[in-house]
C-alpha cells in the first residue's frame, strides 16, 4: 500500500486575541492509499483541525502537509482551492447543502469547476446518486429530505468528482443510530468497493468500527493508534 | 444546473425580499427612464433647430414687445437675410385648450421658416386672407379642422376693439414639416398680423420678436452683436441670440428642468443604494456558511466574489429593464394621448444611460458584500465564527 497522506512534525497555532493557543503540536502521521480512518479524541483535542489541515481548508504553522506526493502546506489559498477540487471530497456533520438547489444541483456543484458540459455534469450526478441510493429523489430540495438521505446527497457530492480522499467531521453526528449505520455502511462500502481513502472524524466509538484504522488524539498530539 | 442558475436560485431564494426590492429598482428605472425622456423633452426641442435663425427681443423680458419700427435697421444689418416678426396671441380654443397662436406676417413667416410644408395657393390664401389663419397638421388633426372652417378663438392676453376677446379665423391651410422633427412641431397655429393689428385694443405697430434668416450661420454673434449694439440705450434695447438658446431659455422659465431632473434622480438612486445594498448584506450575512462550503468545494476567492457580483447585478438588470420599459410605454402613452404634442420618448440614449446606471448601481451595491464573501476564511465561517 503506498502512502497518500504523510503529516510530518506539524503544528498548528491559533491566535485569539492576546492569545495563542496550541491546537497541534509535533504530529507526524502515514495514512495509506485505501484506508479508512477513524480520528477520535476529547472535545478540543484537535481533531478537526488536523481534518482542516489534511482537507487543505487550513494552513500549518509549522511542520508538513504531503498528500499524494504534493506539499499542500506550500500552496496559497488559490492553490489550495484549485487542489481541493481535484483532490478531496468534504462530508459534514450538519451536510450543508445549498438549500436553493435540488439534490441533483447539490451533487452537481463541484462539477461546475470542471469542462465537462451540463449534459455529462447531470449525467455524472444521477451516477452519484445512484451509488448512494438516492436517484429517485434528484428532483427534491434538501428540505424535503430526510436528514440521511441530506447526508446521502453530501457523500454523493463528496464523491460526485471522484476525489482522491474523502474528509469527513463526524458526519452521523446529527443522525439516528439506524441512519447512522446506513451512511456509515455506505462510507464503508465506498471504502471496499471503490477504493476511497476516508478520514472521519468521530466521537462515536461504534462509528469508529466500521474504519480499518482509530487514531486517537489528545491535546493536540496523537497518543494512540489502533488497526482493525 | 449552470452558474447562471446557481446564481438565479441565490437571487430568488427569499422570494418576497427579492419581489419587494425588484420592485424599488423598477419604480427607480421607472422614473429615471421617465425623468430623462422630460430633460430630453425639454432641451432637445431645440436641439433640431439649425444655427441659421436668429431671435431678437426686448432686453428686459420677451414679454414686452418690441416697435416695428426696427424692421428695417434690422433687415439692412449685412448677414441678415431676411426677417419675420411673430406676437404672442395667447390663444384659447374648445373648453378651455391653451394653444400656441402667433401673430405673424405670412410672406415672412414662409421665408424665414422653410421647414414648414404648405401649398403655395395657401401660403398665398394665408397672405391675402385677412382673417386667415394656419394651422399645424397635428393641431388641426387634434381640432379635426379642415381648410374652409371658421375657427372660433379667444385671446388670454388681446382684447378686439369692442373689448372682446372673442375672434374667429378663416382656416386657410394646414402646415406640415420638413422632417420628422418639424412633422412633431406641428402643433401651433399662425395668424394674419395685418388683421390683428388693426383689430387689437392695444394698438398697433408692435412685435413680440423678431426672426432673423441669416445668409451664413457664421454670422450669427456678428449679425447679434450688431443689432443689439444699435439699440443700445435706446427705450427698446434689444438681445439677439439664437433660436435654440431663445427656446432653452423659454423654458428655463418654468425652472432648470435638467438641474431638477438631476436632484430626484439622485435622491431616488440614493435611496436605491441604501435599500438594495442592505439587501445584498443581508443576503451574504445570512449565507456565511454556504459561501464557506463553495470555497471548500474548490470555488476561488474570485469565483465566489463573481458570485456575488452576478447576483447582484442580476437584481439591478432585472429591476432596471422592467422600469424601462415600462417607462417607454408610458411614454408612448403619453405621447399617443397628447395628440403627438408631448413627445415623452425613452429613446436609445436614455436607455444606454439606463444600462450604464445599471453597472454602476450593481458595483456599488454588490462590491462590499462580495468583497466579504471573498474574504471569508473557511474554517471560521464553518465554525460558526
Amino acid at each position: 500500500m503506498s502512502t497518500l497522506v504523510s503529516l510530518r512534525n506539524l503544528s498548528k497555532i491559533y491566535q485569539r486575541g492576546p492569545e495563542r493557543i496550541q491546537v497541534l503540536q509535533g504530529i507526524d502521521l502515514d495514512i495509506d492509499k485505501g484506508d479508512f480512518v477513524a480520528l477520535m479524541g476529547p472535545s478540543g483535542s484537535g481533531k478537526t483541525t488536523l481534518l482542516n489541515l489534511i482537507g487543505g481548508l487550513d494552513s500549518p504553522t509549522s511542520g508538513e502537509v504531503t498528500i499524494n506526493g504534493q506539499r499542500i502546506d506550500r500552496y496559497n489559498s488559490g492553490q489550495l482551492a484549485k487542489w481541493r477540487a481535484a483532490n478531496v471530497g468534504f462530508v459534514f456533520q450538519f451536510y450543508n447543502l445549498m438549500p436553493v438547489l435540488t439534490a441533483e444541483g447539490n451533487v452537481e456543484l463541484p462539477l461546475l469547476l470542471t469542462n465537462l458540459s451540463a449534459a455529462q455534469r447531470k449525467r455524472n450526478a444521477n451516477i452519484a446518486l445512484q451509488l448512494v441510493g438516492l436517484a429517485d429523489r434528484a428532483r427534491h430540495k434538501p428540505k424535503e429530505l430526510s436528514g440521511g438521505q441530506e447526508q446521502r446527497v453530501a457523500i454523493a457530492r463528496a464523491i460526485v468528482s471522484d476525489p482522491t480522499l474523502l474528509v469527513c467531521d463526524e458526519p452521523t453526528g446529527d443522525l439516528d443510530r439506524k441512519t447512522a449505520d446506513e451512511i456509515l455502511g455506505l462510507l464503508q462500502q465506498l471504502n471496499r468497493e471503490h477504493g476511497k481513502t476516508i478520514i472521519m472524524v468521530t466521537h462515536d466509538p461504534r462509528a469508529a468500527e466500521f474504519a480499518t484504522h482509530t487514531l486517537h488524539l489528545d491535546k493536540g498530539q496523537l497518543a494512540e493508534q489502533a488497526t482493525h | 444546473m449552470t452558474k447562471a442558475g446557481f446564481v438565479m436560485a441565490n437571487l430568488f431564494r427569499k422570494k418576497t425580499r427579492t419581489t419587494l426590492t425588484l420592485m424599488s429598482v423598477t419604480m427607480a428605472f421607472l422614473l429615471f427612464g421617465l425623468l430623462q425622456a422630460v430633460n430630453v423633452l425639454f432641451n432637445a426641442g431645440a436641439d433640431f433647430i439649425g444655427a441659421t435663425r436668429l431671435i431678437t427681443q426686448a432686453r428686459v423680458s420677451f414679454t414686452q414687445s418690441l416697435p416695428i419700427s426696427q424692421l428695417p435697421k434690422i433687415e439692412a444689418v449685412p448677414g441678415v437675410e431676411r426677417v419675420g416678426w411673430m406676437q404672442w396671441f395667447g390663444g384659447v380654443v374648445g373648453e378651455n385648450d391653451q394653444i400656441v397662436a402667433m401673430a405673424t406676417d405670412p410672406l415672412r413667416l414662409r421665408d424665414t421658416y422653410p421647414e414648414w410644408v404648405l401649398p403655395p395657393d395657401q401660403w398665398k390664401a394665408f397672405a391675402n386672407t385677412r382673417t386667415g389663419m394656419i394651422a399645424g397638421k397635428l393641431i388641426a388633426e387634434r381640432y379635426h379642422w379642415k381648410v374652409g372652417d371658421k375657427i372660433p378663438m379667444k385671446s388670454n392676453i388681446f382684447p378686439q376693439k369692442n373689448g372682446s376677446k372673442d375672434w374667429a379665423f378663416d382656416l386657410v391651410g394646414i402646415y406640415d414639416g420638413k422632417d420628422e422633427n418639424w412633422k412633431r412641431a406641428t402643433n401651433n397655429v399662425y395668424i394674419n398680423y395685418a388683421y390683428f393689428d388693426e383689430a387689437n385694443q392695444f394698438g398697433p405697430g408692435r412685435a413680440g420678436i423678431y426672426i432673423l434668416k441669416l445668409t451664413d450661420p457664421k454670422y450669427a454673434t456678428k449679425v447679434a452683436r450688431t443689432i443689439d449694439a444699435m439699440f443700445e440705450n435706446s427705450p427698446d434695447e434689444t438681445k439677439t441670440q439664437t433660436e435654440k438658446d431663445f427656446n432653452i431659455g423659454f423654458i428655463k422659465q418654468i425652472g432648470d428642468i435638467g438641474l431638477m431632473v438631476r436632484w430626484i434622480l439622485f435622491a431616488v438612486f440614493f435611496t436605491l443604494l441604501l435599500v438594495v445594498g442592505n439587501t445584498m448584506a443581508q443576503s451574504v450575512r445570512e449565507r456565511v456558511p454556504e459561501l464557506a462550503v463553495l470555497k471548500t468545494l474548490g470555488f476561488s476567492d474570485g469565483t465566489v466574489l463573481g458570485f456575488v457580483l452576478a447576483e447582484t447585478f442580476a437584481l439591478c438588470s432585472l429591476g432596471g429593464l422592467v422600469g424601462l420599459t415600462v417607462a417607454t410605454a408610458l411614454g408612448w402613452l403619453v405621447e399617443k394621448g397628447a395628440g403627438g404634442q408631448l413627445p415623452l420618448q425613452v429613446d436609445r440614449h436614455v436607455w444606454l444611460a439606463g444600462a450604464v446606471a445599471i453597472v454602476v448601481l450593481s458595483l456599488a451595491v454588490g462590491l462590499l458584500p462580495a468583497l466579504r464573501a471573498s474574504r471569508l476564511k473557511i474554517v471560521d465561517a464553518l465554525a460558526g465564527r
